[in-house]
């Protein structure tokens, strides 16, 4: 049961977590995107369609990187190259996303594919309740483990990482060590763009192996209130992203077994739960607690007199 | 000795503002040039323009005789030139150690931190600082913000160091090690461009001097053609500075008793801490201080701006305390803003709007919930004349002013009301000298018709030549009083850096 459980909480988790960890890394260079939910979509069709066509998962994941990183370009192009309002972009970029997906995915509803495996490792997979949980899944569980400390190691450890976080506290600071403020915002949104687009793809690979119009059903606005509950921090992004895949995986349990509860409310509760974390979140934020990039929405102009 | 840098005929405009007309200038190897100039001479942005931040509409740089072209401070800084800006250019939120690694050359992907740390801190024990390279920037003083700045330019080898007013938030102990830091690099062949408008230090440091006046260079001198007289002339353009007449008897009324005050900031450290001041009706009353030291705080308090910890702020009768900052404008507090831009208008309005921004409830200038209009614009009218505020159109956004103009608009709001005190902070920062005596007479006449004044400012000067009394702030705390008739500028610096109190008045 408990094992059951664990599971099914990674699995509902893994999309958030791929989803906030691309949004944090917008957003440590200062960059808002409101356009994940979009960019959800757009990675879950292109993995999809990429799978479809080819009859390999992995090259579905690609090609929801690569999508999910074009679509991030346009974001990238208007906040960064044009300095545009980045809240006004990130929403047009979930409905371009949203629409987008509808037109072209028409196609792909109703076709199957074989989504991804489980592989499991020996020796570890045979453990006690971890045992299936974490060590029989597929690549892209695998590949979110490595990820988190990845990106803690590259923003903590490594000197593009301190210049990325460096451009997101104080873009002049950067620019006048000889760093180009644009390129690190510009690759900074493509990148993390495409790494949420990998988050959509699991749900049309591994989720639910199909393609369904508006399948990421809000887990990009999810992603979004979890960078705060984060304080910007990969390994509380995990955190975040494995509360919400169990609080899915409980109510998916609860409607299996049949209740009096009715099904509205269950399906309600992760977004409940969302607004409970933002309004915790920011009150944590308020007294301190992991600290926003400092210059998190503002665009940088140089010659801009202050 | 050898021409490093020549700077021949650079102007540069920004939408509205001609910021640099016609600048040229040399720097040799091994010399302290300095700059000299009033606020708004375009030192700054000449700087931004050499360092590459800023491109020159017009006019050359020739680099070791060699024509040159920055379009980034990546190509000055490989070309030996570096930078120490006047607001820094660091992060708060990081440690010493990652704001420096930043800056530095040839830094691995993955970097081992002990390596780099012990190189860090040769150049920090060369120099005989005191530096924690793991301490948050934040949590440091300002002119210890100021060394890291430093160290980021020696640890990249810099020929060229730039100095955008370093000495404005130093105490003038504080300055003196900058200045021997300064002679030593200068011993080592470095060259370094010194940017400053307080004449004693021009005198003590450079070997030549280049005057600034509206965008344009109008004369370079050497060591032992210029005095402070000289420079004073060529810097303002007349050799008379006018002296105010001081009230000297002031009543013995207290308008506003301030008791053991504190205020906490947004990381909870103390701001104020258990400050106490008494001002008396018709006084002008200076805040001597570095910046940075809590003046801002004590503004904010005392206009209702910023809640208040512990202490009272009393106003005659009235408890002001816990007051709001629309309360405390009723009851006759008056506030200048330091952030005229950003606090003191809203800049997209027009002047008219900006001028009854904290009257427009009074009932002539509505008719029960619309604006009367004609009210408005008469008032603005009356106060445009009033004030000498040259404005473009009634109806064009304040933002176009002149800094002087926008102050003067600020002015004319504050002081409709006839408040009985004024709280100024910085009211002359970066104004033209014209600007700023009006802004003076201003506060003088006020002080003739009983309004008292808490002037905060940083140029010791200004302070010396209005004040009544001057009190000095130190850390939150009130270090003590000086009488601007019988004090010295070394007495308040040392009061200024905490070192030395005097707290009867």
């Amino acid at each position: 049961m408990v094992e059951i459980l664990l599971d099914a909480t990674i699995r509902a988790g893994t999309p958030i977590l791929f989803a906030t960890l691309g949004a944090i890394l917008n957003e440590r260079a200062g960059i808002i995107n409101l356009g994940i939910e979009g960019l959800m979509l757009i990675g879950a069709l292109a993995g999809f369609a990429g799978t479809f066509t080819s009859g390999s998962p992995l090259i579905g994941v690609v090609a929801a990187f690569a999508a999910a990183f074009v679509a991030g370009g346009i974001h990238a192009l208007i906040t960064v190259q044009l300095r545009g309002n980045q809240i006004v972009s990130g929403l047009a970029l979930t409905m371009f996303g949203i629409g987008i997906t509808a037109l072209f995915g028409r196609t792909m509803v109703g076709e199957t594919i074989t989504g991804l495996e489980r592989v499991a490792i020996p020796g570890l997979a045979q453990l006690p309740v971890v045992g299936r949980a974490v060590f029989s899944q597929d690549l892209l569980i695998y590949t979110s483990f490595v990820l988190v400390f990845a990106l803690w190691f590259f923003f903590y450890r490594t000197r593009v990482g301190l210049a990325l976080r460096t451009v997101g506290e104080n873009p002049a600071a950067a620019d006048t060590c000889g760093l180009s403020v644009s390129c690190y915002r510009f690759f900074a949104v493509t990148i993390g763009a495409g790494l949420v687009g990998i988050g959509g793809a699991y749900l049309s690979l591994a989720m639910t192996p199909m393609w369904i119009e508006n399948m990421s059903a809000g887990r990009g606005w999810i992603a979004v209130a979890l960078v705060i509950f984060s304080g910007w921090s990969s390994q509380r992004a995990l955190l975040g992203a494995y509360l919400f895949g169990g609080i899915t995986a409980m109510q998916l349990r609860f409607q299996a077994v049949g209740t009096d509860i009715s099904t509205h409310i269950l399906q309600m509760l992760p977004y409940a739960f969302t607004i409970l974390v933002l309004v915790v979140s920011t009150i944590r934020l308020q007294k301190g607690a992991g600290q926003q990039p400092q210059s998190l929405g503002l665009p940088y102009d140089r010659e801009d007199r202050k | 000795m050898a021409e490093l840098l020549q700077i021949k005929n650079i102007r540069k405009t920004f939408p509205g503002v001609v910021a640099l007309d016609d600048v040229s200038f040399s720097v040799e190897a091994g010399e302290i040039h300095t700059l000299l100039g009033e606020n708004g001479a375009g030192k700054s942005t000449l700087m931004n323009v050499l360092t590459g931040l800023y491109h020159p509409d017009r006019g050359e740089l020739l680099l070791d005789g060699k024509q040159v072209q920055f379009t980034s401070p990546r190509n000055s800084l490989a070309r030996g030139i570096g930078m120490v800006h006047q607001h820094f250019m660091l992060v708060p939120a990081h440690t010493v150690f990652d704001n420096i690694l930043l800056a530095m050359d040839r830094v691995p992907l993955i970097y081992d931190r002990k390596t780099f740390q012990q190189k860090i801190q040769k150049i920090i024990d060369e120099f005989e600082l005191d530096l924690d390279l793991n301490a948050r920037v934040w949590k440091l003083s300002i002119g210890a913000q100021q060394w890291i700045e430093l160290i980021k330019l020696l640890l990249r080898d810099c020929r060229l160091l730039i100095l955008d007013e370093p000495t404005a938030v130093l105490t003038p102990q504080e300055a003196d090690r900058l200045f021997a830091v300064l002679r030593r690099l200068q011993q080592q062949g470095k060259s370094i461009i010194f940017i400053s408008h307080k004449m004693r230090e021009v005198m003590d440091i450079s070997d030549r001097v280049t005057v600034l006046k509206k965008g344009r260079s109008i004369a370079t001198l050497e060591r032992g053609q210029f005095d402070r007289e000289t420079l004073a002339t060529l810097m303002i353009g007349s050799d008379q500075i006018p002296q105010w007449q001081k009230n000297l008897q002031m009543s013995d009324k207290i308008v506003l008793d301030i008791r053991n005050l504190s205020v906490r900031n947004d990381r909870g450290l103390a701001d104020l801490d258990d400050f106490s001041l008494q001002l008396k009706e018709g006084e002008i009353l200076g805040i001597a201080g570095v910046a940075g030291n809590g003046q801002k705080a004590l503004a904010e308090a005392l206009t209702g701006l910023k809640p208040v910890n512990r202490g009272r702020i009393l106003a005659g009768e009235q408890d002001l305390t816990h007051s709001s900052a629309r309360a405390s404008y009723i009851s006759g507090i008056a506030h200048i803003p330091e952030d005229r831009k950003s606090i003191g208008i809203a800049p997209d309005l027009n002047v008219a709007d900006n001028l009854i921004m904290k009257s427009f409830k009074n009932p002539c200038y509505r008719h029960g919930i619309f604006q009367n209009l004609r009210a408005i614009r008469g008032n603005a009218r009356d106060k445009v004349s009033r004030f000498a505020i040259k404005t473009g159109s009634d109806t064009a956004p304040v933002r176009y002013l002149s800094g002087g103009n926008i102050q003067k608009v600020i002015i004319a709001r504050e002081l409709s009301e006839r408040p009985k005190v004024l709280v100024a902070l910085y009211p002359t920062r970066g104004l033209d000298i014209g600007s700023a005596e009006y802004v003076h007479k201003v506060i003088t006449d006020g002080a003739a018709d009983g309004m008292s004044t808490i002037l905060i400012a940083e140029d010791l000067d200004e302070l010396l030549k209005l004040c009544d009394r001057i009190a000095v702030i130190f850390r939150g705390r009130l270090i003590g009083y000086a009488d601007p008739r019988t004090t010295t500028r070394e007495e308040i610096g040392l009061m200024m850096s905490g070192e030395k109190r005097r707290i009867a008045s």
